[in-house]
Parts: C-alpha cells; structure tokens; sequence
C-alpha cells in the first residue's frame, strides 16, 4: 500500500544550519535533533528554516525539551508570520524508536509531519538527505505500528541563494577552506569564460556530427535551430552604435559622479579650513 | 579598482571577518522573504573574536517594526533569542548586526548611532551590509564596515556643531573603513555542498553578462540627484547660519562701541557708567545645523559609486569583435539546454 506523500523542497539555509547545529552538538550526544518550519500546500512542503531543539537520548528513554522548541517557535514566527511547523529533523542513518516517540509529538503540533534525516556521519560516502512521512501499518484493532516511507527531495533555491552557493562551491578548492569575495571584474570575467566553454563544446559536438563520428539527433538540431534564431537580426553597424550610445550614458554618468565626489572634496577642504 | 574606494581610508592590516556559509544563506533568506520593495531588513550576528579576526558564525533576524505592534519589545526578543541559542551551544556574544540596503543608500542616523553604541561596547563589531539587487545579478555583494576611531570619538561627545567637526578634520571619506570579508567553511560544509551540486541541475545565471543595466543605472542615478538635493539644502541652510552669525557679531560690535561712547560721555558727565549688560543674552548665537547630516549624505555619494561593474560589462563587448559575445548573451539559456542534451544524447 503505497502512500505517496508531498515532495518536499529544501533550501541550503536549513541543511547549512542542520550541519552547523551537528558541529555543536554536546559532548556524548551522537545525534542532534530539531524543528523544521516552513510552508505547505496539497502536493509539496517547502521547507525554509530550522532551529535545533535540546534533548537527551539514552537507551531507553528519550526526552526533547519542549518549552524550548514552543519559544523558539513564538519566536520565529514574530519574524517570519508565514512559517509553520512541518516537521522535524535528526542526523544520524537509522530511524530508531525513539524517532517514534519524537514524531508523535511532532503530529500533536503538525499535521502530518514530515521527518528528515541528515547524515553526517557520512556512511555511505556521502551526506544522504532523506525524508520520511510516517503511515499507519498493521492490523487495525491489534497492533498498530508506524512506518516511515520516503519521499522525494528537491532543492530549491531563490535567484539570490543559488549566487551566494556558487560563489561558496569555490571555497572547496581552496586549502585553507577559505575564500574572499571576489571583485567584480573577476566575476565577469569568470561568467564570461564560462559561456565560451560552453560554445566551444557545442562546435566541437557540430563538427563532430557534420563529419559523421556521432549520430545527429532530431532533438539537439531543433535546439540549435531555436539557438541561431535567437539572434536579433541587426547588422553590424546598429549594433556598433546602440552599444556606444549605451556606453556613452555609463560614461556620462561616472563624469558626473566623479564631478559631484570632486565638489564635495573641494568643500570639504574649504570647510575645514 | 574597488567600487567602493572614496571609503576605504583606513582598512586594518589585521582585523578581518570570517563569515560562515550559514550566515550568509540566513541574510539571503531574511531578505528574500521578509524585505521585499525598498524595505529594510535588519538583524544581530553573533560570533566571537579569535586573535585578529572576527568570527561571526550564527545571526538571527529582527521582525519588522509595524505600527500596531506597539507593545513589542525589541530588547526582550533579543534577549530571549539568545538565551536560546545558549542552550543549543551556539555562539551568544553579539559581534554586530547586518542590513540591506537600497542600491547603496544606506549610509544614515540610524545606521551611526546603532553602529555607534555596538562599537562602543565590542570594539571589533561591524555591521553588515548586504545589496540584495547587485546580489541578484550575478555577484555577492556582502561588506563589512566599522567606524573609524575618529569618528567614534565624535560621537563620544555628541559634538556635531561645525566647529567639533573642524576640529577633528574629518572628510566624508574618513568615516567608515570597509573590513575585508573571508568565507571559512568546515569540511562537514563541504561535503554538503558537494551533494548539492550534484544533486542540483539549476542552470548558471548569466545575469553578470546582462547588457542591459539600463535601469539600475537610472534608479541609481535617481537616487544620487535625492542626495544632491539634499545635500544642497543643507549647505544653503549652513550658509545662512554663517551670514547670520557674522551679522551678529557685527551687532555685538556695534552695540559695544555705542556702549562705550555712552559711558565715555556719561563719565565726563560725572553720572556712573551704565552696567555692562550681559550681551550674550541679548544676542543668542543661531543654531549651529548638525553638519553630522551633511557628512552622512556625502558618506552615502561616496559609498555609491558602483558604476565599474556596469562598464566593465559593456568594455567586454566592446572590446571584443563585437557581435559574437552578443549573440551568446542572447543564447545562455538556449546553450545550457543544448549541451545537457547533447551530453545525453550522445551517452
């Protein structure tokens, strides 16, 4: 009996602070836990922000600090009123039974909540995000239990959060794990090495077909009839000119600033004096 | 060629901020959801200092102020926040606090007096200022800027009268000094977002190579022309303090001169001198305007100069044969498609 749940979309923000809150997590604990906030509707959950909650986990029992994870939540919401609880999250690979407990508690405070498990603990290589939405088993009227199915995951970013990730990829390759942010110049020149690969690679694959090494596919020659008719048809001569009357304005308005940054040094000076 | 280089006076050889990955994904958050339009969206970073640097590691944001929500005590949230994250063993020493700006108009009374009392307290606190719409178009644009010692002494004693700042030799450019931004990240963090990039097959934005940055450029210089305005009417309003001080002191003089010829005469005359009235109730001196507004506009021309990015867009193509980098502006997206593709297409 499959139960297909929400897809459920993360933003980096909640698995940057999942990751943090692990890194801080007390001495002895071996997992962190925590509430997710965000928003729902019928097919998805987005999930935008997270807090972790204390608690203590030993063999047998379990205990989450509720009035904490409570004002925390009256807390964020003041900020952020579009926010709600949809779940919670832990790191570690296994669900246990003391995930039972704790997502009992969440379904009090959530309708069906959704359970993330982030792995820090890199078991398999690699840092597994999965998401679970738990679902009645068993034989009605005797034992019930709960079972926990996954879900799809996708990240999703706005415009601004997808720059701000970019720019951090690049502090992989430094050693120091460092990065400064970079100037502008070097940015455009990045972008603008970036498109000519991408060109490069398409010629190299035109060659290629038109020479016979690889099959010529319908799908990709319909793209590149959409690529050059995508160019406007000017000539060379307008485009000369749009672009230096573009130019000129730049350059008209950097004299004035430079004109109006004079003028105010002049009068300071004057001033001082 | 730094856009911001009228403020960078005095950048400490030492001091620099190391932002974690976190911090900078929070700001972008708070003001994509909550900061939409020209409004502010503010907030506390908490770190701690680690021999030359400042570690900023967690932040959380401050709700907006609306009116109706009178009752609502600033203080208290903050207090409360960070009690909690005490418990969760996050770092609760306020380093400084952060804030989006408005293509670059963020330079105000506001910001100096914030600024003014967390530096007063923590010497290495900054503040933060995070530009949403350059962000949006293709770079990070995060800085980080602290009050400069001699500025900090002036507000110290709340001496904004022309004569305190002239003693002082203060320039709009001598106001804030930019701190250089480091992003430092764990490995754990690095492992993470080496899953999200695989994981993730968002195509790159080419918004840097965006030609048309026609309207930036209008609202910035808009926003410029309000400053001018502004800045011009306080000069007018300073000159005529000037005009009417110097008109005063020549009535002081000419009311002492009149006074001593009366006395003179009235003691050849033998009757006593008339007393010396006290001349400075009679002629209250003009309000000296706060020249502090004038710096803060001129700190805001100076901050703004954002114009290179745009040039160095347009040189490109200039520069280049021209017409080839302008089709592939117009085909970013048409490529991207074209290339995955490709690739599968021929697997």
């Amino acid at each position: 009996m499959a139960v297909h749940g929400p897809l459920v979309k993360i933003h980096p923000v909640v698995l940057a602070s999942i990751v943090d809150s692990y890194e801080r997590r007390n001495e002895g604990a071996s997992r962190v836990i925590g509430t997710l906030l965000g928003t729902a509707d019928k097919h998805s959950v987005e999930v935008t922000n997270c807090f972790s909650v204390p608690h203590n986990e030993s063999e047998d029992e379990v205990a989450v600090d509720m009035e904490f994870a409570k004002n925390m939540y009256e807390l964020h919401k003041k900020v952020s009123p579009s926010e709600v609880i949809i779940g919670w999250y832990a790191t570690g690979y296994d669900i246990t039974e003391h995930s039972v407990l704790i997502h009992e508690y969440y379904s009090r405070e959530a309708p069906n909540p959704i359970h993330m498990t982030v792995d820090t603990a890199l078991q398999s290589n690699k840092m597994n995000i999965r998401a679970y939405v738990s679902s009645q088993m068993g034989v009605p009227g005797k034992t019930v239990g709960v079972m926990f199915t996954p879900l799809t995951i996708k990240y999703i970013y706005y415009d601004t959060e997808r720059i701000g990730v970019d720019l951090l990829q690049r502090t992989r390759a430094s050693p120091s794990r460092t990065n400064g942010l970079t100037t502008d110049l070097a940015q455009v020149a990045s972008a603008a090495g970036r498109v000519q690969e991408m060109l490069s690679t398409m010629l190299s694959y035109i060659e290629d077909v038109l020479s016979g090494k690889v099959m010529a596919d319908n799908s990709v020659g319909r793209y590149l009839m959409d690529l050059v008719n995508k160019v406007p048809k000017i000539t060379a001569e307008d485009f000369e000119s749009m672009l230096n009357s573009n130019i000129n304005d730049l350059l008209m308005v950097t004299y004035l600033a430079n004109l109006t940054q004079a003028q105010i040094a002049l009068n300071e000076k004057l001033v001082v004096l | 060629h730094q856009s911001s280089k009228s403020v960078i006076v005095l950048r400490n050889e030492k001091l620099c901020v190391c932002v974690r990955l976190q911090v900078v994904l929070k700001i972008i958050k708070h003001y994509q959801e909550e900061g939409q339009g020209s409004e502010v969206v503010q907030g506390v970073l908490l770190g701690l200092v680690v021999e030359d640097r400042l570690e900023i590691t967690n932040c959380f944001p401050f709700p907006q102020h609306t009116e109706d929500d009178v009752d609502f005590d600033e203080v208290q949230y903050q207090m409360e926040m960070m009690r909690s994250l005490r418990h969760v063993n996050i770092d609760h020493l306020h380093v400084g606090w952060y804030q989006s700006t408005y293509y670059g108009s963020f330079v105000s009374r506001a910001l100096l007096d914030s600024q003014f009392s967390y530096q007063h307290a923590i010497e290495e606190s900054v503040v933060l200022i995070y530009d949403p719409i350059k962000t949006a178009q293709g770079s990070l644009c995060l800085k980080a800027y602290r009050l400069t010692p001699k500025l900090m002494e002036i507000c110290k004693e709340k001496d904004f009268s022309p004569e305190g700042l002239k003693k002082a030799c203060i320039g709009y450019e001598h106001m804030f000094e930019e701190v250089p931004i480091v992003i430092k990240n764990s490995h754990l963090i690095n492992v993470l977002l080496l899953d999200l990039q695989e994981k993730s097959t968002v195509a790159d934005k080419h918004e840097l190579l965006n030609l048309s940055s026609s309207n930036h450029l209008e609202k910035s210089l808009q926003l410029l022309m309000d400053r001018m305005d502004d800045m011009s009417q306080d000069i007018g309003k300073y000159n005529t303090y000037c005009r009417n001080l110097s008109k005063q002191q020549q009535q002081k003089q000419q009311y002492l001169q009149r006074r001593q010829q009366e006395n003179a005469q009235r003691q050849s005359r033998g009757e006593p001198p008339l007393p010396e009235e006290d001349i400075s109730k009679m002629f209250k001196p003009p309000q000296a305007p706060a020249r502090m507004d004038t710096l803060l506009i001129a700190g805001t021309r100076g901050v703004n100069g954002r114009r290179s990015p745009s040039i160095k867009r347009l040189f490109l193509p200039a520069y280049s044969t021209g017409h080839w980098k302008f089709i592939v502006l117009c085909l970013k997206e048409s490529i991207h498609e074209l290339i995955n593709s490709a690739m599968n297409g021929s697997v």
